[in-house]
């Protein structure tokens, strides 16, 4: 535990020292600041986020993410939908992984009901929402490289990104936007020959994290300009909320999945949570890429204990929510998704509060870049994985 | 039930109300006859409501009782929408609405009413805290100083509810230009696109044709 934590405090009074360095030189040589707008439109920005950053030569001064591109108020538009219109809409906040947003919403709305899925149908839940994780996180493995100037990877992730599409698709009927979560169950049971097809994916998503690791995570360039870079301490990533991913790589044993019962099937099966302790942006990548694999194996598992029985409850067809306010979070593959709904015994929800992953993370990121070097904001941006409709909402 | 292998650290228990309890009197020994009320849901979770006044005193307390993680901070407002659901014929005459103001859990007394949620990381339980926000001066000390996340979420709720932040940095607005007037989360803000056209979806809750007692039907 102190070992750990002093290696982290000695990389960054390292990099606290060479940063004070060359300030000072800064200042001896009289550089005047300027400001560099990266954005709205930039390829490392997943969307349209504009970074304001005020640099001092080669550093970073300040820089702050500006909002708003993407704003599309679903906060308000709940309001007057019906809670099963609701999941057409949270399905657009987290694009890549569309299917993880639907879960906590409905699972809020069927606490309130006092509603508990059919076990087949928490099956079901997970492998999807594990394979959307995998569709969404496999992408992320690409473009990293991409954004670091390797053309290769990329390719590699929409290659195979595609086979578990072409799964969440042949399962739910659509490819980005399943809208397949209802309350008290799913909509569909699973198609003829899903589970053979999805083992065989499974291997070659593993063999697509092989690749990677030897390709991207192996490569010195890589290392060189992601190791020490973006260091985010374990108390300042708590303060600011960071979530999933990007908090393990700063050694917090913390995974939703886990450390909360929920009526899904993730503590029925036997998977690790991965760590690291550097918190750099090396450990957010590489978290991630253990992660994917890991998520190939939680799949696997549940194709093998996965119970018959019927996928949707009984409830009835017209659903009306008991008053009462309930909070549910899921980790998802961004983070923490929480959604906390108000009801009013209404057709529709009176208040629902989106907790999205990307917001928070991305709040850290005026602290993060200060005193970085511009080519490090890109990589710092890139691994600290946000999506836009995320942020904005 | 399998146990989840190979974490370094201990998996901590399911947190238990007496765990949610203890937190209660935990919190009550740090803010004193600030905290109003508070209800734990037994196996779901713990609500507490505040005075305003100690709403800065309550962050810092959670703070030290370990509850380091700031999961979100926003608000809600408890005034009946004046619109409904936007789904009013324009034509006919006006809709009489209940518009009495009904606060949620632990209860209340103004219409707004700030909510922020925190975590503790090791234990796994969070807590919900809430606290009223007054009508005419809707302004409450600000978290940011105490969570340095707080400081987007209270610019967001700055400019959805119009709240203000004492002691925030800067409470620029997050999403839309700086002209733009009015609160959008308020209930008394109209959404616009439902005022000028029917929404097609109310479809969906209609009995379906040829059915008989729909309200009671069960799902085939």
């Amino acid at each position: 535990m102190t070992s750990t934590e002093s290696l982290i405090d000695r990389k960054q009074l390292a990099y606290i020292a060479s940063q004070a360095a060359d300030a000072r030189l800064n200042v001896e040589l009289e550089t005047e600041g300027m400001t560099l707008n990266i954005g709205p439109q930039h390829p490392a920005t997943h969307g349209t986020l504009r970074i304001i950053a005020h640099l001092d030569g080669e550093q970073v001064v300040w820089a702050e993410p500006s909002c708003g591109y993407m704003h599309r108020g679903y906060e308000k538009l709940t309001e007057v939908r019906t809670y099963p219109q609701v999941t057409s809409l949270v399905n657009r906040i987290d694009w890549l992984g569309s299917f993880a947003n639907e879960v906590p919403f409905i699972l809020a709305a069927e606490k309130l009901m006092g509603v508990e899925a059919p076990p087949r149908a928490q099956w079901i839940r997970t492998i999807l929402f594990e394979l959307s994780r995998i569709a969404n996180v496999s992408l992320f493995l690409g473009d990293l490289g991409v954004q670091l100037g390797a053309v290769t990877p990329v390719f590699m992730a929409f290659r195979d990104r595609e086979h578990v599409l072409n799964l969440i698709e042949a399962a739910t009927g659509g490819r980005f936007h399943p809208n397949f979560d209802r309350i008290g169950g799913l909509k569909d049971d699973l198609p003829e020959g899903f589970i053979d097809e999805t083992r065989a994916v499974m291997k070659k998503l593993r063999n697509f994290c092989t690749e990677m690791e030897d390709l991207l995570f192996g490569n010195e360039i890589f290392q060189s300009r992601t190791r020490g870079i973006g260091v985010i301490p374990k108390d300042i990533a708590m303060q600011y909320g960071l979530s999933g991913a990007n908090l393990r790589a700063c050694g917090v044993d913390w995974d939703l999945r886990r450390d909360q019962s929920l009526p899904m099937a993730w503590d029925k099966v036997d998977w690790k949570v991965w760590t690291h302790p550097d918190g750099d942006s090396f450990a957010r990548c590489w978290i991630r890429l253990q992660e994917v694999r890991e998520s190939t194996l939680i799949v696997d598992q549940l194709l093998k204990s996965i119970p018959s029985g019927p996928v949707m409850a009984k409830v009835p067809r017209i659903i009306k929510v008991p008053e009462g306010e309930a909070w549910v979070s899921t980790e998802n593959p961004l983070g923490e998704m929480g959604y906390y709904v108000v009801s009013k015994g209404d057709l529709g929800p009176f208040r629902t509060k989106i907790r999205s992953a990307s917001f928070n993370n991305i709040s850290i990121v005026p602290w993060v870049l200060k005193g970085v070097y511009v080519p490090d904001i890109i990589t710092i941006l890139a691994s600290l994985y946000f999506i836009l409709g995320d942020i904005d909402r | 039930m399998s146990p989840l292998s190979s974490t370094e650290t201990p998996i901590a228990e399911i947190p238990g109300d007496t765990l949610r309890e203890r937190i209660i009197d935990d919190l009550r020994s740090h803010i004193g006859a600030d905290l109003l009320d508070s209800l734990l849901k037994p196996g779901d979770d713990l609500w507490v409501r505040v005075n305003t006044s100690a709403w800065r005193q309550t962050g810092v307390a959670l703070r030290s009782m370990g509850f380091e993680y700031f999961c979100f901070l926003s608000a809600i407002d408890w005034m009946p929408s004046p619109f409904g659901k936007g789904e009013d014929d324009p034509t006919a005459p006006p809709v009489e609405r209940d518009d009495t103001v009904r606060q949620g859990y632990t209860g209340g007394s103004t219409r707004m009413q700030l909510l922020a949620r925190v975590v503790h990381p090791s234990l796994h339980v969070g807590v919900n805290i809430k606290c009223d926000v007054s009508d005419s001066e809707p302004v409450v000390e600000s978290w940011s100083p105490i969570f340095a996340g707080a400081n987007w979420h209270e610019r967001e709720t700055h400019e959805m509810f119009g709240i203000g932040f004492d002691g925030h940095p800067d409470l620029r607005n997050m999403y839309l230009p700086s002209e733009f007037e009015g609160h959008p989360l308020r209930k008394d803000f109209p959404l616009l696109a439902r005022m000028v056209k029917p929404w097609p979806g109310i479809i969906d809750v209609e009995p379906m044709p040829g059915g008989s007692d729909d309200e009671e039907g069960e799902a085939e």
